[in-house]
């Protein structure tokens, strides 16, 4: 130490320790470099050769949104101008970031991908440019082609303030095979009774089958969107039309007990965790006889890479009960946030993405099954889609265009929407809701006593719009 | 998880206490080896599956019931790079790097103040430190938006820097303070007789000691930093994205993708896992530096 301290004060200056000084320096400096080349990589976002547009696409990262990004260099190539750049994201956190930065006026996209959830509220707020002139200006583009279900879903005052991308309903897959072994037919519109009885002659513990899988994880987005469709139906509401919350009547009482039996009884094991992904590889594997869920699914069913069960599933109609139909509407669409700077550009973008030449563009060199399905009616007429998605394309439009958001149950209700209640409120008090069923569903408390407590959750919301 | 750590907490401590006797039967040391074993596997398992997954086709990653048995394959580390893992990959160096540099650059002297030269309200100060990650940052979010927002500087990688500087610091002061102290007082009070200045004293004879600690605390900065999501996911876009926001665009929510999300996820553990693993030696030093006095 004292030899250390001598050396600086009065003999020359041990090399090593400046050696070392240098080093982060060093260090720094090589980082900073880094970072340049890092942000060089960026800077084309920021300038580019001068007359080029970067259009900022946020979206969520399913499958024919990752198609579009593949396919995305074409539409560079015709449309020399412009550059793409993609944020693709889960679909939580996608909808968490496209809406703060929406709502907020952040301004980092140009093109966001929203659904019949979000369009409405977000034009009625004021944060959407309005499509609709753009959909009538532009030749061949063809708006009256979307499934009119989809189009006023995605409409506000008759005006379209997103574009479909993809639209899903729900609907009950089965096994054909097992169904022609015990003997068992499936009527053309299934009823939940008929469904609980064939459910309870399917299932086969003992070879780890069950007769019908059923979400049962918490989430507005997971459990509560097939078990609100059978509280639809089943008679059930959400609030009368001065905004009383119902989760405590007969009806919703009947739904929840039969939903939380049935999948006790008959459903997946580990139901209370299972979502649509648990559900896709129980019944893509061979595990149970029948699944209701959304219309997308049959992708993975039909899928030799991802199911055993390819060619052995049947489709049916969403099972009823005291409505004429029960499936859910949702679509994924394309919508421009007020405070993009290109907006001419990323409506080029989304008009080429939307729209019936895109379909072909798939088709030919994607496959026909990689179709985006739901959002037009000349999809459903290409023949090369007809024949590919034969077993289940039917039964998935006649879904989607019987749904009914404006009068999904029986009663009048003040609200629009099949498996969500269109208020900004639902996306907390439909997880609160599900975790109640979840619990239920797992045993830690009966029905009366989730429904119970959903009733003072959704009564609280209810107040503000009394 | 609670339960694994208070099993094996008791199991220390019981073994502890009958050391000798057991010693002598063999009994003893064997039941202790065997649970370490388990525990230490059933941390690993996670890992280890994950890295398994990532070389199976997404049909063998979802049977049921799970196979060991498969055909291994690079098709999904194949798709993750054609997916365009690059950028994000740079951007998560470069802001990891010049984030643990800024936090070892200030809170040196700042560790320095508030351990060998105490100045005035040093317990303070240091609360003060510490106080800062009490709030969990869900709750500061929506300012911390607006205020970026205003200035401009969303999908700004220099954001993320500066955030991610301000979340290591406290832990970076609180963590070499503690290395500090273990630094003999003898040997400040012989460098000052010999006359080294504050600055000389800091550089040649307390930063050589605390070297380890540095290595350890900064190591803990580039771990915290490079698998930090919930800011990076709000504040960032098409420009800035770092690696964990390039892993949620794996996971769908309309298909099975688990092999190709573990792909994603063993690439993006590793260079983490290789930092430690280079810094082992190190390492070791460091942590155990302040247990020993």
């Amino acid at each position: 130490m004292r030899r250390s301290a001598a050396d600086g004060t009065t003999g020359p200056p041990a090399p090593h320790p400046r050696r070392r000084a240098r080093l982060p320096l060093l260090a720094l400096l090589g980082v900073v470099l880094l970072g340049v080349v890092a942000g060089c990589s960026g800077a084309g976002a920021l300038g580019g050769e001068p007359g080029t547009q970067t259009v900022t696409v946020a979206i969520v990262s399913n499958d024919q949104m990752k198609d579009a990004i593949t396919l995305s260099p074409q539409f560079e190539a015709e449309n020399p101008g412009i550059r793409m750049r993609f944020v693709s994201l889960s679909e939580n956190e996608a909808r968490a970031k496209i809406t703060a930065s929406v709502a907020t006026g952040g301004g980092e996209f140009d093109v966001v991908m929203i659904s019949n959830y979000e369009t409405p509220q977000w034009a009625q707020n004021g944060w959407l440019t309005d499509l609709q002139p753009r959909i009538d200006g532009t030749p061949g583009y063809d708006g009256n082609d979307f499934i009119p279900t989809v189009r006023d879903s995605l409409s506000y005052q008759g005006h379209m303030y997103s574009v479909p991308f993809y639209g899903e309903s729900s609907f009950l897959m089965y096994r054909k095979d097992l169904f022609a072994q015990a003997g068992l037919t499936m009527p053309p519109n299934p009823t939940w009774p008929q469904v609980a009885d064939m459910a309870a002659k399917l299932t086969d513990r003992a070879h780890g089958r069950a007769g019908i899988c059923l979400r049962g994880k918490p989430g507005w987005g997971e459990m509560l969107a097939p078990f609100d469709t059978v509280l639809n139906t089943f008679g059930g509401r959400w609030y009368d039309p001065q905004w009383h919350a119902q989760l405590t009547s007969p009806q919703v009482e009947q739904a929840a007990q039969f939903y939380v039996d049935t999948v006790r009884n008959y459903g997946e094991p580990g139901a209370a965790q299972a979502g649509f992904s648990e559900c896709a590889t129980q019944f893509g594997q061979g595990n149970a006889a029948m699944w209701y869920d959304a219309t997308s699914a049959a992708g993975t069913v039909e899928n030799p890479d991802k199911s055993t069960v390819v060619g052995k599933v049947g489709y049916a109609p969403a099972p009823v009960v005291a409505t004429p139909s029960s499936g859910w509407l949702y679509a994924w669409s394309l919508a421009i946030p007020k405070t993009s700077e290109h907006p001419d550009a990323a409506w080029k973008f989304m008009s080429w993405m939307t729209s019936k030449q895109y379909m072909q563009r798939v088709g030919t060199q994607l496959g026909w099954t990689s179709l985006p399905p739901g959002s037009r009616l000349s999809t459903y007429q290409i023949p090369q889609y007809q024949q590919a998605a034969a077993a289940f394309a039917p039964t998935v439009v006649n879904a989607i265009r019987t749904a009914n958001p404006q009068q999904p149950t029986v009663g009048p209700v003040p609200y629009q929407g099949v498996q969500f209640v269109r208020i900004p409120e639902f996306q907390d008090l439909g997880t609160r809701v599900s975790q109640q069923l979840s619990a239920a569903i797992a045993g830690r408390e009966t029905v009366q006593q989730a429904l119970e407590q959903s009733q003072q959750y959704a009564s609280t919301v209810g107040e503000s719009y009394q | 998880m609670a339960a694994t750590i208070e099993d094996t907490a008791t199991t220390t401590s019981t073994a502890a206490r009958a050391e000798g006797p057991r010693r002598r039967s063999g009994i003893g040391p064997l039941l202790l080896t065997t649970l370490t074993w388990i525990v230490a596997v059933g941390f690993f398992f996670p890992v280890l599956w994950m890295v398994l997954t990532a070389f199976k086709t997404e049909a063998a990653a979802y049977t049921d019931p799970p196979t060991l048995v498969f055909t291994p394959t690079l098709e999904q580390f194949r798709a993750v790079f054609d997916a365009g893992i690059g950028p994000y990959l740079a951007n998560s160096l470069f802001a990891t790097v010049v984030s643990t540099l800024l936090v070892l650059v200030l809170a040196t002297p700042a560790a320095f103040a508030v351990s060998l030269r105490p100045v005035e309200k040093t317990q303070d100060v240091l609360f003060f430190f510490i106080s800062t990650k009490m709030l969990p940052v869900v709750a500061a979010i929506v300012p911390i938006y607006v205020v970026v927002n205003e200035i401009g500087a969303l999908d700004n990688i220099w954001t993320l820097i500066v955030l991610y500087t301000a979340m290591n610091l406290p832990i970076a002061v609180w963590m070499m303070r503690s290395f500090f102290l273990e630094v003999p007082k003898e040997l400040l009070e012989a460098a000052s007789i010999d006359g080294a200045s504050l600055g000389r004293t800091l550089r040649e004879v307390v930063l050589p000691i605390i070297s380890p600690g540095i290595f350890a605390t900064a190591l803990i900065c580039v771990i915290f930093a490079w698998n930090e999501f919930f800011f990076a996911v709000n504040l960032t876009a098409a420009n800035a994205g770092t690696v964990p926001v390039f892993l949620v665009g794996f996971i769908s929510s309309e298909g099975l993708y688990w092999a190709r999300l573990s792909a994603a996820a063993t690439l993006a553990a590793l260079p983490v896992v290789l930092a430690g693993w280079f810094a082992q030696n190190k390492l070791v030093q460091g942590l155990s530096f302040g247990a020993v006095k």
